[in-house]
Protein backbone atom coordinates (compact mmCIF):
# COMPACT_ATOMS: atom_id res chain seq x y z
CA UNK A 1 0.00 0.00 0.00
CA UNK A 2 1.68 3.32 -1.07
CA UNK A 3 0.38 6.78 0.07
CA UNK A 4 0.63 10.09 -1.70
CA UNK A 5 3.80 10.45 0.23
CA UNK A 6 5.49 8.02 -2.19
CA UNK A 7 4.55 9.27 -5.23
CA UNK A 8 7.75 9.65 -7.55
CA UNK A 9 8.52 8.97 -11.31
CA UNK A 10 8.67 5.59 -12.05
CA UNK A 11 5.95 4.06 -9.23
CA UNK A 12 4.14 1.41 -10.07
CA UNK A 13 0.36 1.08 -9.02
CA UNK A 14 -2.59 -0.53 -9.10
CA UNK A 15 -6.08 1.60 -10.67
CA UNK A 16 -8.86 0.44 -11.88
CA UNK A 17 -7.99 -3.22 -11.50
CA UNK A 18 -5.13 -2.29 -13.95
CA UNK A 19 -1.23 -1.50 -13.24
CA UNK A 20 0.15 2.04 -14.18
CA UNK A 21 3.66 3.43 -14.38
CA UNK A 22 3.88 6.98 -12.70
CA UNK A 23 5.85 9.06 -16.12
CA UNK A 24 5.60 12.32 -13.97
CA UNK A 25 4.83 13.80 -10.84
CA UNK A 26 4.48 17.06 -9.45
CA UNK A 27 3.88 18.82 -5.76
CA UNK A 28 1.48 21.82 -5.66
CA UNK A 29 0.23 23.87 -2.54
CA UNK A 30 -1.29 26.55 -2.86
CA UNK A 31 -0.68 29.05 -0.01
CA UNK A 32 -3.01 28.16 2.99
CA UNK A 33 -4.53 25.56 1.10
CA UNK A 34 -4.61 21.27 0.26
CA UNK A 35 -1.71 19.81 -1.00
CA UNK A 36 -2.50 18.45 -5.10
CA UNK A 37 -0.54 15.53 -5.96
CA UNK A 38 -0.44 15.81 -9.53
CA UNK A 39 0.23 12.50 -11.75
CA UNK A 40 0.40 11.58 -15.36
CA UNK A 41 0.65 7.72 -15.10
CA UNK A 42 0.90 4.99 -18.52
CA UNK A 43 -1.41 2.20 -18.41
CA UNK A 44 1.40 -1.19 -18.69
CA UNK A 45 -1.38 -3.03 -20.38
CA UNK A 46 -2.56 -0.54 -23.18
CA UNK A 47 -0.26 2.47 -23.03
CA UNK A 48 -2.61 5.08 -23.03
CA UNK A 49 -1.83 8.20 -20.29
CA UNK A 50 -3.82 9.24 -17.58
CA UNK A 51 -3.52 13.07 -15.72
CA UNK A 52 -4.73 12.49 -12.22
CA UNK A 53 -4.54 14.51 -9.09
CA UNK A 54 -4.74 13.03 -5.26
CA UNK A 55 -5.02 15.05 -2.33
CA UNK A 56 -3.60 13.76 1.29
CA UNK A 57 -4.70 10.50 2.26
CA UNK A 58 -5.43 8.91 -0.78
CA UNK A 59 -3.90 5.52 -0.86
CA UNK A 60 -2.79 3.12 -3.82
CA UNK A 61 -2.43 -0.39 -3.88
CA UNK A 62 1.14 -1.06 -5.60
CA UNK A 63 0.78 -3.33 -8.96
CA UNK A 64 2.03 -6.80 -8.28
CA UNK A 65 4.31 -7.44 -11.23
CA UNK A 66 6.60 -10.36 -12.02
CA UNK A 67 8.69 -11.15 -14.37
CA UNK A 68 8.25 -15.02 -14.86
CA UNK A 69 10.70 -17.29 -17.78
CA UNK A 70 8.40 -18.93 -20.07
CA UNK A 71 8.52 -21.02 -23.34
CA UNK A 72 6.23 -20.04 -26.25
CA UNK A 73 3.96 -23.19 -27.05
CA UNK A 74 1.33 -22.56 -30.00
CA UNK A 75 -0.96 -20.50 -31.07
CA UNK A 76 -4.88 -20.95 -31.26
CA UNK A 77 -6.70 -18.08 -33.23
CA UNK A 78 -5.21 -14.95 -31.27
CA UNK A 79 -4.38 -16.61 -28.23
CA UNK A 80 -0.84 -17.94 -27.40
CA UNK A 81 0.06 -20.20 -25.06
CA UNK A 82 3.06 -20.03 -22.93
CA UNK A 83 4.46 -22.25 -20.35
CA UNK A 84 6.14 -21.75 -17.03
CA UNK A 85 9.73 -23.23 -16.87
CA UNK A 86 9.46 -23.64 -12.86
CA UNK A 87 5.93 -24.72 -12.61
CA UNK A 88 4.80 -26.35 -15.85
CA UNK A 89 1.89 -24.09 -15.63
CA UNK A 90 0.52 -22.48 -18.69
CA UNK A 91 -0.78 -18.47 -19.79
CA UNK A 92 -2.47 -17.39 -22.41
CA UNK A 93 -2.45 -14.39 -24.15
CA UNK A 94 -4.04 -12.03 -26.68
CA UNK A 95 -2.19 -11.07 -29.91
CA UNK A 96 -3.74 -7.43 -28.92
CA UNK A 97 -1.60 -7.79 -25.95
CA UNK A 98 1.38 -9.15 -27.29
CA UNK A 99 1.68 -6.21 -29.84
CA UNK A 100 4.94 -6.44 -32.55
CA UNK A 101 6.67 -9.29 -29.89
CA UNK A 102 3.77 -12.05 -32.22
CA UNK A 103 6.12 -11.26 -35.09
CA UNK A 104 9.08 -13.00 -33.48
CA UNK A 105 7.33 -16.09 -31.51
CA UNK A 106 8.67 -19.27 -32.69
CA UNK A 107 7.78 -22.61 -30.85
CA UNK A 108 9.94 -23.21 -27.98
CA UNK A 109 11.59 -19.52 -27.74
CA UNK A 110 12.50 -18.99 -23.89
CA UNK A 111 10.97 -15.50 -22.96
CA UNK A 112 9.90 -13.17 -20.08
CA UNK A 113 6.51 -12.86 -19.49
CA UNK A 114 5.55 -9.93 -17.37
CA UNK A 115 2.99 -11.03 -14.74
CA UNK A 116 0.09 -8.85 -13.28
CA UNK A 117 -1.14 -10.58 -10.88
CA UNK A 118 -2.74 -13.90 -12.62
CA UNK A 119 -2.61 -11.76 -16.15
CA UNK A 120 0.06 -11.90 -18.42
CA UNK A 121 0.84 -8.25 -19.75
CA UNK A 122 3.79 -8.34 -21.93
CA UNK A 123 6.67 -10.47 -22.96
CA UNK A 124 10.33 -9.53 -22.86
CA UNK A 125 12.30 -10.81 -25.98
CA UNK A 126 15.86 -11.87 -26.58
CA UNK A 127 17.48 -8.86 -28.57
CA UNK A 128 18.21 -10.98 -31.74
CA UNK A 129 15.97 -14.10 -33.30
CA UNK A 130 16.66 -16.50 -35.65
CA UNK A 131 14.40 -16.90 -38.11
CA UNK A 132 13.83 -18.84 -41.35
CA UNK A 133 12.95 -16.49 -44.74
CA UNK A 134 9.71 -18.70 -46.26
CA UNK A 135 9.31 -16.18 -49.09
CA UNK A 136 11.69 -14.12 -51.05
CA UNK A 137 12.13 -12.67 -54.27
CA UNK A 138 15.03 -13.94 -56.41
CA UNK A 139 18.05 -11.60 -56.54
CA UNK A 140 18.36 -10.52 -59.90
CA UNK A 141 21.99 -11.10 -60.57
CA UNK A 142 22.49 -8.26 -63.14
CA UNK A 143 21.29 -5.82 -60.53
CA UNK A 144 24.27 -3.97 -59.22
CA UNK A 145 22.85 -1.43 -56.75
CA UNK A 146 23.83 -3.01 -53.91
CA UNK A 147 22.45 -1.18 -51.13
CA UNK A 148 18.62 -1.93 -52.35
CA UNK A 149 16.71 -4.64 -50.09
CA UNK A 150 13.73 -6.35 -50.83
CA UNK A 151 10.70 -7.67 -48.89
CA UNK A 152 10.92 -10.50 -47.51
CA UNK A 153 8.40 -13.19 -45.26
CA UNK A 154 10.00 -15.44 -42.53
CA UNK A 155 8.35 -18.56 -40.84
CA UNK A 156 6.23 -16.50 -38.64
CA UNK A 157 4.82 -14.51 -40.87
CA UNK A 158 6.16 -11.04 -40.61
CA UNK A 159 7.51 -9.36 -43.34
CA UNK A 160 10.26 -7.24 -43.33
CA UNK A 161 12.96 -5.59 -45.67
CA UNK A 162 16.61 -8.18 -46.37
CA UNK A 163 19.58 -7.81 -48.81
CA UNK A 164 18.98 -8.84 -52.08
CA UNK A 165 21.38 -11.92 -52.05
CA UNK A 166 19.14 -13.47 -49.56
CA UNK A 167 16.81 -16.58 -50.71
CA UNK A 168 14.10 -18.64 -49.55
CA UNK A 169 15.12 -21.23 -46.85
CA UNK A 170 18.17 -19.29 -45.29
CA UNK A 171 18.16 -18.31 -41.99
CA UNK A 172 18.86 -14.71 -40.67
CA UNK A 173 18.94 -13.03 -37.26
CA UNK A 174 16.14 -10.24 -36.44
CA UNK A 175 16.71 -7.93 -34.00
CA UNK A 176 13.63 -7.48 -32.19
CA UNK A 177 14.05 -4.31 -30.76
CA UNK A 178 13.37 -2.43 -34.21
CA UNK A 179 12.20 -5.31 -35.73
CA UNK A 180 14.94 -4.78 -39.14
CA UNK A 181 17.18 -7.63 -40.66
CA UNK A 182 20.63 -7.73 -38.48
CA UNK A 183 22.64 -10.74 -40.71
CA UNK A 184 22.80 -14.11 -41.99
CA UNK A 185 23.38 -17.38 -40.65
CA UNK A 186 25.73 -18.40 -42.37
CA UNK A 187 25.75 -22.79 -42.36
CA UNK B 1 24.25 22.99 -7.22
CA UNK B 2 26.42 25.59 -8.81
CA UNK B 3 28.93 27.59 -6.61
CA UNK B 4 27.30 30.92 -8.43
CA UNK B 5 23.62 29.90 -6.99
CA UNK B 6 25.07 29.82 -3.53
CA UNK B 7 26.90 33.05 -4.16
CA UNK B 8 23.82 34.72 -5.33
CA UNK B 9 21.66 33.02 -2.28
CA UNK B 10 24.32 34.52 -0.02
CA UNK B 11 24.14 37.85 -1.78
CA UNK B 12 20.46 38.05 -1.32
CA UNK B 13 20.16 37.02 2.62
CA UNK B 14 22.25 39.81 2.93
CA UNK B 15 20.77 42.51 0.84
CA UNK B 16 17.57 41.49 2.57
CA UNK B 17 19.47 42.30 6.06
CA UNK B 18 20.97 45.38 4.61
CA UNK B 19 17.37 46.41 3.85
CA UNK B 20 15.55 45.49 6.73
CA UNK B 21 18.69 47.29 8.94
CA UNK B 22 18.36 50.60 6.74
CA UNK B 23 14.87 50.88 7.57
CA UNK B 24 15.18 50.50 11.46
CA UNK B 25 13.73 46.96 11.86
CA UNK B 26 15.42 44.96 14.76
CA UNK B 27 16.53 41.42 13.64
CA UNK B 28 15.41 38.81 16.11
CA UNK B 29 15.88 34.89 16.64
CA UNK B 30 12.92 32.93 18.29
CA UNK B 31 13.33 28.93 19.13
CA UNK B 32 13.01 26.79 16.36
CA UNK B 33 11.78 24.21 18.63
CA UNK B 34 8.48 25.07 20.32
CA UNK B 35 5.56 23.70 22.26
CA UNK B 36 3.06 24.63 20.03
CA UNK B 37 2.84 25.82 15.95
CA UNK B 38 -0.61 27.78 15.03
CA UNK B 39 -3.01 24.64 14.22
CA UNK B 40 -3.51 25.21 10.67
CA UNK B 41 -5.79 22.54 8.17
CA UNK B 42 -3.25 21.48 5.89
CA UNK B 43 0.14 21.91 7.64
CA UNK B 44 1.55 19.75 9.30
CA UNK B 45 4.43 19.95 11.60
CA UNK B 46 7.42 17.93 12.19
CA UNK B 47 7.15 16.52 15.61
CA UNK B 48 10.65 16.39 17.92
CA UNK B 49 8.27 14.97 21.05
CA UNK B 50 7.04 16.93 23.30
CA UNK B 51 7.49 19.86 21.12
CA UNK B 52 7.48 20.44 17.72
CA UNK B 53 10.10 22.16 15.00
CA UNK B 54 8.26 25.86 14.18
CA UNK B 55 6.41 25.76 10.24
CA UNK B 56 6.80 29.67 10.90
CA UNK B 57 8.20 31.94 13.47
CA UNK B 58 5.18 33.69 13.52
CA UNK B 59 3.70 33.39 16.87
CA UNK B 60 7.05 34.49 18.88
CA UNK B 61 7.32 37.25 16.86
CA UNK B 62 3.92 38.36 17.35
CA UNK B 63 4.72 37.82 21.35
CA UNK B 64 7.45 40.09 20.51
CA UNK B 65 5.28 43.00 19.02
CA UNK B 66 3.15 41.97 22.53
CA UNK B 67 6.24 42.95 23.83
CA UNK B 68 6.90 46.65 22.28
CA UNK B 69 8.97 45.93 19.51
CA UNK B 70 7.42 47.84 16.36
CA UNK B 71 9.58 46.80 13.95
CA UNK B 72 11.08 42.90 13.39
CA UNK B 73 12.35 40.60 10.94
CA UNK B 74 14.06 37.00 11.16
CA UNK B 75 15.40 34.66 8.32
CA UNK B 76 14.44 31.55 9.94
CA UNK B 77 14.42 27.60 8.83
CA UNK B 78 11.10 26.36 8.96
CA UNK B 79 9.73 23.03 8.72
CA UNK B 80 6.64 21.42 7.07
CA UNK B 81 5.86 17.39 6.65
CA UNK B 82 5.54 15.62 3.23
CA UNK B 83 5.85 19.17 1.27
CA UNK B 84 8.28 18.50 -1.47
CA UNK B 85 7.74 19.34 -5.01
CA UNK B 86 9.84 21.29 -7.54
CA UNK B 87 8.73 24.53 -5.14
CA UNK B 88 8.83 22.78 -2.05
CA UNK B 89 11.15 21.47 0.50
CA UNK B 90 10.53 20.10 4.08
CA UNK B 91 13.39 21.85 5.49
CA UNK B 92 13.11 25.73 3.84
CA UNK B 93 14.00 29.21 4.96
CA UNK B 94 11.44 32.00 5.33
CA UNK B 95 11.69 35.81 5.93
CA UNK B 96 9.20 37.17 8.26
CA UNK B 97 8.75 40.49 8.97
CA UNK B 98 6.20 42.35 11.45
CA UNK B 99 5.12 46.56 11.78
CA UNK B 100 2.90 47.59 14.50
CA UNK B 101 2.10 50.61 12.65
CA UNK B 102 0.30 49.51 9.71
CA UNK B 103 -2.19 46.93 7.83
CA UNK B 104 -1.58 44.69 4.91
CA UNK B 105 -1.37 47.71 2.54
CA UNK B 106 1.86 48.65 4.30
CA UNK B 107 3.37 45.33 3.69
CA UNK B 108 2.52 45.52 -0.16
CA UNK B 109 4.55 49.11 0.02
CA UNK B 110 7.14 47.05 1.92
CA UNK B 111 7.42 44.31 -0.73
CA UNK B 112 7.96 46.61 -3.71
CA UNK B 113 11.02 48.51 -1.98
CA UNK B 114 12.11 44.84 -0.94
CA UNK B 115 12.89 43.10 -4.56
CA UNK B 116 13.78 46.38 -5.94
CA UNK B 117 16.23 46.75 -3.54
CA UNK B 118 17.56 42.98 -3.75
CA UNK B 119 17.39 43.46 -7.70
CA UNK B 120 19.25 46.34 -7.83
CA UNK B 121 21.80 44.83 -5.27
CA UNK B 122 21.79 41.57 -6.42
CA UNK B 123 21.00 42.05 -10.09
CA UNK B 124 23.10 44.56 -11.29
CA UNK B 125 22.97 43.64 -14.72
CA UNK B 126 19.75 42.56 -15.40
CA UNK B 127 17.54 44.21 -12.64
CA UNK B 128 15.07 41.79 -13.26
CA UNK B 129 13.39 38.28 -12.07
CA UNK B 130 12.36 34.87 -14.33
CA UNK B 131 10.57 32.46 -14.16
CA UNK B 132 9.28 29.66 -16.50
CA UNK B 133 11.00 31.57 -19.45
CA UNK B 134 9.08 34.72 -18.34
CA UNK B 135 10.69 38.01 -16.49
CA UNK B 136 9.47 40.17 -14.29
CA UNK B 137 10.26 43.49 -14.04
CA UNK B 138 10.21 45.09 -10.19
CA UNK B 139 10.64 48.39 -11.58
CA UNK B 140 7.18 48.25 -13.72
CA UNK B 141 3.96 48.68 -12.31
CA UNK B 142 2.90 45.98 -9.77
CA UNK B 143 -0.56 44.62 -9.95
CA UNK B 144 -3.71 44.47 -7.74
CA UNK B 145 -6.40 42.02 -8.04
CA UNK B 146 -8.67 40.55 -5.18
CA UNK B 147 -8.99 36.35 -5.00
CA UNK B 148 -13.09 37.21 -6.05
CA UNK B 149 -12.03 39.14 -9.32
CA UNK B 150 -9.48 36.75 -10.50
CA UNK B 151 -11.78 33.95 -10.21
CA UNK B 152 -14.32 35.52 -12.27
CA UNK B 153 -12.19 36.89 -14.30
CA UNK B 154 -9.84 33.45 -15.23
CA UNK B 155 -12.06 30.91 -14.45
CA UNK B 156 -15.71 32.47 -14.73
CA UNK B 157 -16.63 31.34 -11.49
CA UNK B 158 -17.04 32.53 -8.09
CA UNK B 159 -14.36 31.65 -5.59
CA UNK B 160 -17.35 31.03 -3.39
CA UNK B 161 -18.70 28.70 -5.32
CA UNK B 162 -15.43 26.64 -5.84
CA UNK B 163 -14.64 26.64 -2.15
CA UNK B 164 -18.02 25.03 -1.62
CA UNK B 165 -17.29 21.82 -4.03
CA UNK B 166 -13.91 21.52 -3.10
CA UNK B 167 -12.08 22.89 -6.65
CA UNK B 168 -10.31 26.47 -4.89
CA UNK B 169 -6.94 24.25 -4.78
CA UNK B 170 -7.58 23.17 -8.43
CA UNK B 171 -9.08 26.16 -9.90
CA UNK B 172 -6.37 28.42 -8.40
CA UNK B 173 -3.12 26.48 -9.44
CA UNK B 174 -4.40 25.41 -12.92
CA UNK B 175 -6.07 28.56 -14.10
CA UNK B 176 -5.48 31.26 -11.63
CA UNK B 177 -1.70 31.15 -11.16
CA UNK B 178 -0.79 30.37 -14.78
CA UNK B 179 -2.69 33.29 -15.68
CA UNK B 180 -0.85 35.35 -13.55
CA UNK B 181 2.39 33.83 -14.87
CA UNK B 182 1.74 35.92 -17.54
CA UNK B 183 1.98 39.62 -16.13
CA UNK B 184 5.19 41.08 -16.55
CA UNK B 185 5.18 42.42 -13.28
CA UNK B 186 4.79 41.58 -9.69
CA UNK B 187 1.24 40.65 -9.06
CA UNK B 188 -0.90 41.51 -5.34
CA UNK B 189 -3.89 38.46 -4.84
CA UNK B 190 -5.54 40.61 -2.24
CA UNK B 191 -8.50 40.00 0.02
CA UNK B 192 -8.79 36.34 0.37
CA UNK B 193 -12.55 34.79 1.68
CA UNK B 194 -12.82 34.90 5.34
CA UNK B 195 -12.76 31.04 4.82
CA UNK B 196 -9.43 31.24 4.21
CA UNK B 197 -7.91 33.87 6.61
CA UNK B 198 -6.05 32.36 8.84
CA UNK B 199 -4.80 34.60 11.65
CA UNK B 200 -5.98 37.53 9.61
CA UNK B 201 -7.82 40.02 10.19
CA UNK B 202 -11.51 40.40 8.85
CA UNK B 203 -12.59 43.54 6.38
CA UNK B 204 -14.39 45.87 8.85
CA UNK B 205 -16.66 47.40 6.16
CA UNK B 206 -16.62 43.51 4.22
CA UNK B 207 -16.33 41.16 7.26
CA UNK B 208 -16.80 37.81 4.38
CA UNK B 209 -13.31 39.01 3.49
CA UNK B 210 -9.72 38.81 5.10
CA UNK B 211 -7.03 41.42 5.07
CA UNK B 212 -5.24 38.84 3.09
CA UNK B 213 -2.82 38.70 0.41
CA UNK B 214 -0.27 36.71 -1.53
CA UNK B 215 2.63 37.92 -3.68
CA UNK B 216 3.30 36.06 -7.19
CA UNK B 217 6.20 36.55 -9.46
CA UNK B 218 5.48 34.65 -12.99
CA UNK B 219 3.40 32.53 -11.44
CA UNK B 220 5.38 31.43 -8.06
CA UNK B 221 3.72 32.48 -5.08
CA UNK B 222 6.45 34.38 -3.20
CA UNK B 223 4.78 35.73 -0.06
CA UNK B 224 1.70 35.86 2.21
CA UNK B 225 0.65 38.58 4.40
CA UNK B 226 -2.19 40.19 6.09
CA UNK B 227 -3.44 42.36 8.47
CA UNK B 228 -3.40 40.78 11.90
CA UNK B 229 -6.01 39.05 14.09
CA UNK B 230 -5.35 40.61 17.97
CA UNK B 231 -8.69 39.14 19.46
CA UNK B 232 -7.78 35.97 21.48
CA UNK B 233 -11.49 34.60 20.95
CA UNK B 234 -11.73 35.22 17.55
CA UNK B 235 -8.13 33.18 16.89
CA UNK B 236 -9.35 30.21 19.31
CA UNK B 237 -12.21 29.37 17.27
CA UNK B 238 -10.55 29.72 14.15
CA UNK B 239 -7.67 27.18 15.85
CA UNK B 240 -10.55 25.02 16.96
CA UNK B 241 -12.29 24.95 13.17
CA UNK B 242 -9.00 24.21 11.86
CA UNK B 243 -8.58 21.37 14.31
CA UNK B 244 -11.49 19.46 13.69
CA UNK B 245 -11.20 19.66 9.77
CA UNK B 246 -7.48 18.26 10.34
CA UNK B 247 -9.89 15.48 12.57
CA UNK B 248 -12.39 14.90 9.22
CA UNK B 249 -9.26 14.79 7.03
CA UNK B 250 -7.70 12.09 9.29
CA UNK B 251 -5.19 14.32 10.94
CA UNK B 252 -4.80 14.70 14.09
CA UNK B 253 -5.62 17.75 15.83
CA UNK B 254 -2.72 19.73 17.07
CA UNK B 255 -2.23 21.51 20.81
CA UNK B 256 -3.38 24.98 21.11
CA UNK B 257 -0.30 27.52 21.25
CA UNK B 258 -1.86 28.77 24.96
CA UNK B 259 0.62 31.22 25.89
CA UNK B 260 0.26 33.29 22.38
CA UNK B 261 -3.26 33.18 22.72
CA UNK B 262 -2.81 34.73 26.71
CA UNK B 263 -1.11 37.43 25.35
CA UNK B 264 -2.76 38.06 22.13
CA UNK B 265 -5.25 40.46 23.16
CA UNK B 266 -2.32 43.08 24.08
CA UNK B 267 -1.13 43.04 20.78
CA UNK B 268 -1.03 46.71 19.39
CA UNK B 269 -2.87 46.24 15.53
CA UNK B 270 -0.23 45.07 13.19
CA UNK B 271 0.19 43.09 9.94
CA UNK B 272 3.05 40.52 9.24
CA UNK B 273 3.99 38.65 6.50
CA UNK B 274 5.93 35.78 5.30
CA UNK B 275 8.29 35.59 2.14
CA UNK B 276 9.77 32.56 1.37
CA UNK B 277 13.98 32.93 0.84
CA UNK B 278 15.08 30.04 -1.17
CA UNK B 279 11.97 31.18 -4.13
CA UNK B 280 12.99 34.25 -4.04
CA UNK B 281 16.77 33.11 -5.34
CA UNK B 282 14.63 31.13 -7.34
CA UNK B 283 13.34 34.03 -9.27
CA UNK B 284 16.68 35.78 -8.85
CA UNK B 285 18.25 32.61 -10.47
CA UNK B 286 15.42 31.86 -13.34
CA UNK B 287 15.50 28.42 -11.62
CA UNK B 288 12.80 25.71 -12.21
CA UNK B 289 13.47 24.21 -9.28
CA UNK B 290 14.24 24.74 -5.81
CA UNK B 291 16.35 22.04 -5.58
CA UNK B 292 19.16 24.40 -7.51
CA UNK B 293 19.35 26.86 -4.58
CA UNK B 294 19.99 25.09 -1.60
CA UNK B 295 23.28 23.77 -0.56
CA UNK B 296 21.69 20.67 0.09
CA UNK B 297 18.02 19.06 -1.02
CA UNK B 298 16.89 15.86 1.70
CA UNK B 299 17.78 13.29 -0.45
CA UNK B 300 21.36 14.48 -0.85
CA UNK B 301 21.80 14.48 2.96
Amino acid sequence: MYTVADLKKGLKITLDGDPYLVVAFDFVKPGKGQALYRTKMRNMINGTLLDRTYRSGETFDSANLEEREMEYLYKEGTHYTFMDQANYEQVVMEEETLGDAKNFLLENLKVDVMMFGEKPIGVSLPNFVNLRVTEAEQWAKGDTSGNDTKPATVETGYVLRVPPFIEEGELIVIDTRNGEYSTRVKG
Amino acid sequence: MHSDALWLRAHIIKSIRDFFWMRGFLEVETPLLIPANAPEEYIDPILALPWQLQTSPELCMKRLLCRGHKHIFQISHCWRADERGLRHLSEFTMLEWYRADGDYNNLMADCEDLLKHVATACLANSPVYSHKGFIIDPFSSWIKISVQEAFLKYSNTSVWECLEKGLYEDVLTTIIEPELGRYPSPVFLTDYPAELAALSRLKPDHPELAERFELYLGGLELANGFSELNDSLEQRRRFDEANVVRINFGRSALPLPERFLDELDRMPPAAGIALGVDRLVMLAAGAVSIDEVVAFTTEQL
